[in-house]
C-alpha cells in the first residue's frame, strides 16, 4: 500500500470518510453519513469543507523570480499585484501541458505556485531544469496544509472566526498572516467549485484545530466534502482537470482556455507551437454537449458523428444540480460547435448527444 | 447493513427472492452501498435468455459504472421499468426493487447461492 495521508486524515476518519487511494493519497471520496449527491448540493446551496492538503506548492524567490514564471507559464503575470492570483497553465515547448497552476504573487521577487498533487514531482522536476540564475525553488508541499471553504455561505462563516475583513479579500486574491481561530493561515478567495469561497493554507500541526474552528463556526451548516463532489462540482462548472482536459498532448489552445494563453507575451515556453497553433487553428476544439438519448457519457468515450470516429469525451457524467448528463469532449474542430448531433459511444453502442453552448453551472450572482 | 433472510445471494452482490419458477433479482444493500449514490441503470430486454453469471443489465452511481449479473439462468419476463425514471430507489430500497423477474430454467442452481448467514460472513470478509 504505502499511501500517504494529509495532516487532516484524523478528521477524515473523525467523520467517517469513505477512503481511497486517490493518486497515492489515502483521501476520502465521500463521507459515510452523505455521501457524493448530497455533498454537492451541500456546496451549492450552503457551504463544504474540503482537505485540499496533497495539492503541492512551490516557493520561488530571488530578484529574477518575475521574470523565471513568466517565462514558465502561459498568462501574463506582469500586471499581477502584489496578493493577487492568478491561473494558468504550464507548457512544454510543443504546447502540450506540464500542468495547470495558481500564481500566487507575494512581491516581485516572491512567488507562490499552487500545483495538481499528481504532478507535484514531475513539476517540480521541470521548474529545476528550466531554472536561471538569480532564482532559488522550493518544493513546500510537505509544509502546508490546505483547506477550501466553499459555498455561499462560505464568507459568513469564516469570518465570525476571523481577525481580517474577508470583504477585503476579493476573487482571486490572497492575504497572508490571517488569524482564523487564531491559527495563522495563508487565505486566498479561490476554489475549484464554481461557488464562492476561500482556501487557506496553514501549518501541518494546526490543520485539524482549524479544520474544527470552521465546522464549529458553521454550526452545523457546514459538512465535510469528499473528492467526489469535488470532482462533480468542477465538472459542473466546467473547470479543466488536469490529465481530462488538459494533458501532455492537449494544448491550452485545444482546451479552449485561451484568455490564459497570452501570445503577445514577449516570451515564455511553448509560445512559438501555440502562437502558430492559434495561427492555423487547432485540428481539435474542446466542446460542451448534453445527452439526449439514455446513457451517461464517462472520459475516454468514443464521440462519433455519423458513424465517424471525432473525438472523445475528456469529462462526463450527471451533473447533479443541472439534472442533466453533461460531458466536454475533444472532437475536430468542423465539429465543436453547437448544435450538432452526435454519437457518444456506451458499451459499445451509439447513444445520441448535442453539443451545445453555455450548457454548463453558472453562480447566479 | 442490512442482509434479509429468505433470499439467494451471490459473490457479485446480487440477491434472488424464488416465487414459484420465478426468480425476482436485485442487488444488495452491500452493493448499493459501495456503489453511492445511484443515477442511471440500463435494464435487459423481456425474453431474453441468461445463463448464471451473464451480465443483464447495468448500475451508474455518480462515480462508477457496475455490470449486474443474474446469478440464476433464464428468460426475463418481467423487468422493474420504474428504475429508468427513479434509479435512487435502488439506493434506498436494494431488497424491494427489482432489476428483472427471469423465469427459471435450472432451479437447481439456487443450491450454488448463499444463504443470509453465508452471505453476511461473506461481506465481512470482503471487509477486512
Amino acid at each position: 500500500m504505502g499511501l500517504r495521508r494529509t495532516p487532516l486524515y484524523p478528521m477524515h476518519v473523525k467523520y467517517d470518510g469513505n477512503m481511497i487511494d486517490f493518486g497515492g493519497w489515502e483521501l476520502p471520496v465521500e463521507y459515510k453519513t452523505t455521501g457524493i449527491l448530497a455533498e454537492h448540493h451541500q456546496v451549492r446551496q450552503k457551504a463544504g469543507l474540503f482537505d485540499v492538503s496533497h495539492m503541492g506548492e512551490v516557493d520561488i524567490r530571488g530578484e529574477q523570480a518575475e521574470a523565471f514564471v513568466q517565462e514558465l507559464v502561459t498568462n501574463d503575470i506582469g500586471p499581477l499585484k502584489e496578493n493577487q492570483v492568478c491561473y494558468s497553465p504550464m507548457c512544454y515547448p510543443d504546447g502540450g501541458c506540464v500542468d495547470d497552476l495558481l500564481v500566487y504573487k507575494f512581491s516581485k521577487d516572491r512567488f507562490f505556485l499552487v500545483i495538481n498533487a499528481a504532478n507535484t514531482d514531475k513539476d517540480f522536476a521541470w521548474m529545476q531544469e528550466h531554472k536561471i540564475p538569480g532564482v532559488t525553488l522550493e518544493n513546500v508541499s510537505d509544509r502546508y496544509a490546505e483547506l477550501a471553504l466553499q459555498g455561499p455561505l462560505a464568507e459568513r462563516v469564516l469570518q465570525e472566526i476571523c481577525d481580517t475583513d474577508l470583504k477585503e479579500i476579493k476573487y482571486y486574491w490572497f492575504l497572508p498572516g490571517v488569524k482564523v481561530a487564531g491559527i495563522d493561515c495563508l487565505v486566498s478567495r479561490t476554489g475549484y467549485t464554481g461557488e464562492d469561497g476561500f482556501e487557506l493554507f496553514t501549518s501541518p500541526d494546526r490543520a485539524c484545530e482549524l479544520w474544527e474552528a470552521i465546522l464549529e463556526a458553521g454550526r452545523g451548516t457546514i459538512l465535510p466534502i469528499g473528492l467526489g463532489a469535488r470532482d462533480t462540482l468542477r465538472f459542473e462548472a466546467k473547470m479543466p482537470l488536469y490529465g481530462h482536459e488538459l494533458d501532455r498532448d492537449i494544448t491550452p489552445l485545444e482546451a479552449r482556455l485561451d484568455r490564459f494563453v497570452r501570445i503577445d507575451k514577449p516570451s515564455f515556453t511553448g509560445r512559438e507551437a501555440l502562437a502558430r497553433q492559434k495561427e492555423e487553428g487547432p485540428e481539435r476544439l474542446l466542446v460542451e454537449f448534453e445527452m439526449t438519448g439514455r446513457g451517461i457519457p464517462r472520459a475516454h468515450y468514443e464521440v462519433q458523428e455519423n458513424g465517424q470516429n471525432i473525438g472523445w469525451v475528456t469529462s462526463g457524467g450527471y451533473a447533479p444540480t443541472l439534472g442533466k448528463n453533461l460531458g466536454l469532449a475533444l472532437v475536430k474542430s468542423e465539429f465543436a460547435r453547437p448544435g450538432i448531433e452526435i454519437d457518444i459511444i456506451i458499451r459499445n453502442k451509439p447513444v445520441k448527444a448535442r453539443t451545445g453552448q453555455g450548457l454548463f453551472y453558472r453562480r447566479p450572482r | 447493513m442490512e442482509i434479509r433472510e429468505n433470499l439467494y445471494y451471490s459473490e457479485d452482490h446480487e440477491w434472488v427472492r424464488v416465487e414459484g419458477d420465478l426468480a425476482y433479482v436485485g442487488i444488495t444493500d452491500y452493493a448499493q452501498h459501495h456503489l453511492g449514490d445511484i443515477v442511471f441503470v440500463e435494464l435487459p430486454e423481456i425474453d431474453s435468455e441468461y445463463a448464471a453469471g451473464d451480465t443483464i443489465g447495468v448500475i451508474e452511481s455518480v462515480k462508477a459504472v457496475a455490470d449486474m449479473h443474474t446469478p440464476v439462468s433464464g428468460t426475463v419476463v418481467e423487468v422493474n421499468e420504474a428504475l429508468e425514471q427513479a434509479p435512487e430507489s435502488l439506493n434506498k430500497d436494494p431488497y424491494g426493487r427489482h432489476i428483472a423477474i427471469l423465469r427459471l430454467s435450472d432451479p437447481e442452481e439456487l443450491g450454488n447461492l448463499m444463504n443470509a448467514e453465508q452471505y453476511t460472513a461473506f461481506c465481512e470478509q470482503a471487509e477486512e
